[in-house]
């Protein structure tokens, strides 16, 4: 049966939302707004319907992603396809914001003007629960402290996909360190040439491989940092 | 043979001693004119496919495994690679190797003279760059890798935040800037073609031929 047969409202819960994985893994944003308010009228939260069926499904695609099956223009059609859920959820997410993680400040480091990855992080992220403010591309320190200020995100998240720009996190991160806001602020990295071992150079708190990971990652290093704060 | 697919191998006469250049696909003309027109036919040239200009990440692997296999084979190696965005993951490879390679960060710098290239890019960070062999290629590297053809919807998702192309011209070929006004046109970019001839890979190339560059 191809997929233009399918009947998506004839389709148990179950069977939709593995419907919506393969209909994000193949970019198809027109089956994906046609699921998610399906799931809406059968009476799911907005918060479940993102989870279990986008953000899962783009976990999936992160994986065949990284695991070299799928490659940069499909991993952004299935964005482009999540991207047209998440328009029809954002109205409802936003009525419960008392349940969202936190706020995280994201950009991309200045000299440099790719954006995918961040763009796909910041989606990711949202989908875990964030308030996503979102500083585009090219940024100097100005900009990251500017938005520190105005925001006190818990979260600021850097990208470079340069090797020639992505030596500049660690310009951000020490004039942080230098204002006295570095610890109250978690720092996360990010970029196709980064690697662990750079994260740890320039001072950050994790470096994040894919948009999953980093999604993963901050839930935990906020959830960690409430627990401790909690304890003390 | 493709060199963007395939390893390509030239040179091989029988003058010794023999040194290799290991060299990208994507400069393999740029190295090979140079050579002959500086009469070295005691030179090799090895390039590793130009494709992996795409996938950096596999660069250091695939150029560790070609040292690995000639070790032995040549007086000198000299590998024609830039960091080309291993964010120095290759010059581990050839440190251990005790090889060298072209300075700078990508073929843009190396072929415009880094420092020129640096002040073009301070001038204007959102510029995509092409050199001959990504103008020759820009189908199959751009348009068709990241399948704009079908899928023209990616379009602005990839190219949108630039506003400039240039096209960093090895040679005067007018089919080639033509290739490149083309890819411009294509990606909605303001064009502009800088020549640059062969930049810093001839004294660079030179400096290891003439065995200041240590083995």
């Amino acid at each position: 049966m191809s997929d233009e047969d399918i009947d998506l409202g004839s389709l148990s819960d179950e069977d939709l939302v593995k419907q919506m994985h393969d209909d994000l893994y193949d970019g198809l944003a027109d089956e994906i707004t046609e699921g998610t308010e399906i799931l809406l009228d059968r009476g799911w939260s907005a918060e479940k319907a993102l989870g279990e069926a986008l953000v899962e499904g783009m976990r999936i695609v992160g994986i065949d992603f990284r695991d070299g099956i799928l490659f940069v223009p499909e991993v952004l059609l299935a964005a482009n396809a999540m991207k047209s859920g998440m328009e029809v959820l954002r109205p409802l997410l936003s009525e419960s914001d008392a349940d969202r993680m936190g706020k995280v400040v994201i950009g991309t480091v200045k000299g440099d003007i790719h954006d995918i990855g961040k763009n796909l992080v910041a989606m990711m992220l949202e989908g875990a629960g964030f308030e996503v403010i979102d500083l585009g591309i090219n940024n100097p320190v100005e900009s990251y402290l500017e938005a520190i200020e105005e925001h006190k995100p818990e979260i600021l998240g850097m990208s470079a996909l340069l090797t020639t720009t992505m030596p500049y996190m660690k310009v951000v991160i020490d004039t942080m360190v230098e204002q006295g806001i570095r610890d109250s602020t978690i720092v996360m990295v990010g970029g196709a040439p980064l690697n662990e071992e750079f994260g740890k150079a320039v001072g950050a708190d994790a470096y994040c491989r894919d948009a999953a990971v980093a999604a993963e990652t901050a839930q935990a290093l906020v959830l960690a940092r409430r627990s401790s704060v909690a304890a003390s | 043979m493709s060199l963007l697919e395939d390893e390509v191998a030239f040179g091989g006469s029988a003058i010794e001693p023999r040194v290799l250049v290991l060299a990208c696909g994507a400069i393999a003309r740029e190295v090979l004119a140079v050579i002959e027109l500086n009469g070295w036919t005691h030179v090799d040239v090895r390039c590793l496919p130009a494709n992996l200009h795409s996938t950096p990440e596999r660069i250091p692997g695939a150029v560790d495994a070609k040292l690995t296999e000639l070790e032995g084979r040549y007086e000198r190696v000299f590998v024609a690679y830039a960091d080309c965005g291993t964010a120095g993951r290759l010059d581990v490879v050839l440190r251990r190797h005790g090889v060298e390679r072209l300075s700078g960060a990508h073929c843009y710098g190396f072929l415009a003279g880094n420092d020129a290239w640096d002040a073009m890019h301070e001038d204007e960070p959102a510029t995509f760059y092409l050199t001959d062999f990504l103008a020759r290629h820009f189908d199959a590297l751009v348009v068709r890798a990241l399948k704009l053809d079908t899928h023209p919807e990616l379009l602005p998702l990839v190219f949108g935040n630039y506003v400039r192309l240039v096209y960093l011209a090895q040679t005067d070929d007018p089919g080639l800037e033509r290739r490149a006004e083309a890819a411009a046109a294509f990606l909605g970019l303001r064009y502009e073609r800088r020549r640059t001839g062969y930049g810093e890979l001839v004294p660079s190339l030179t400096r290891f031929v003439d065995g200041a560059v240590r083995a």
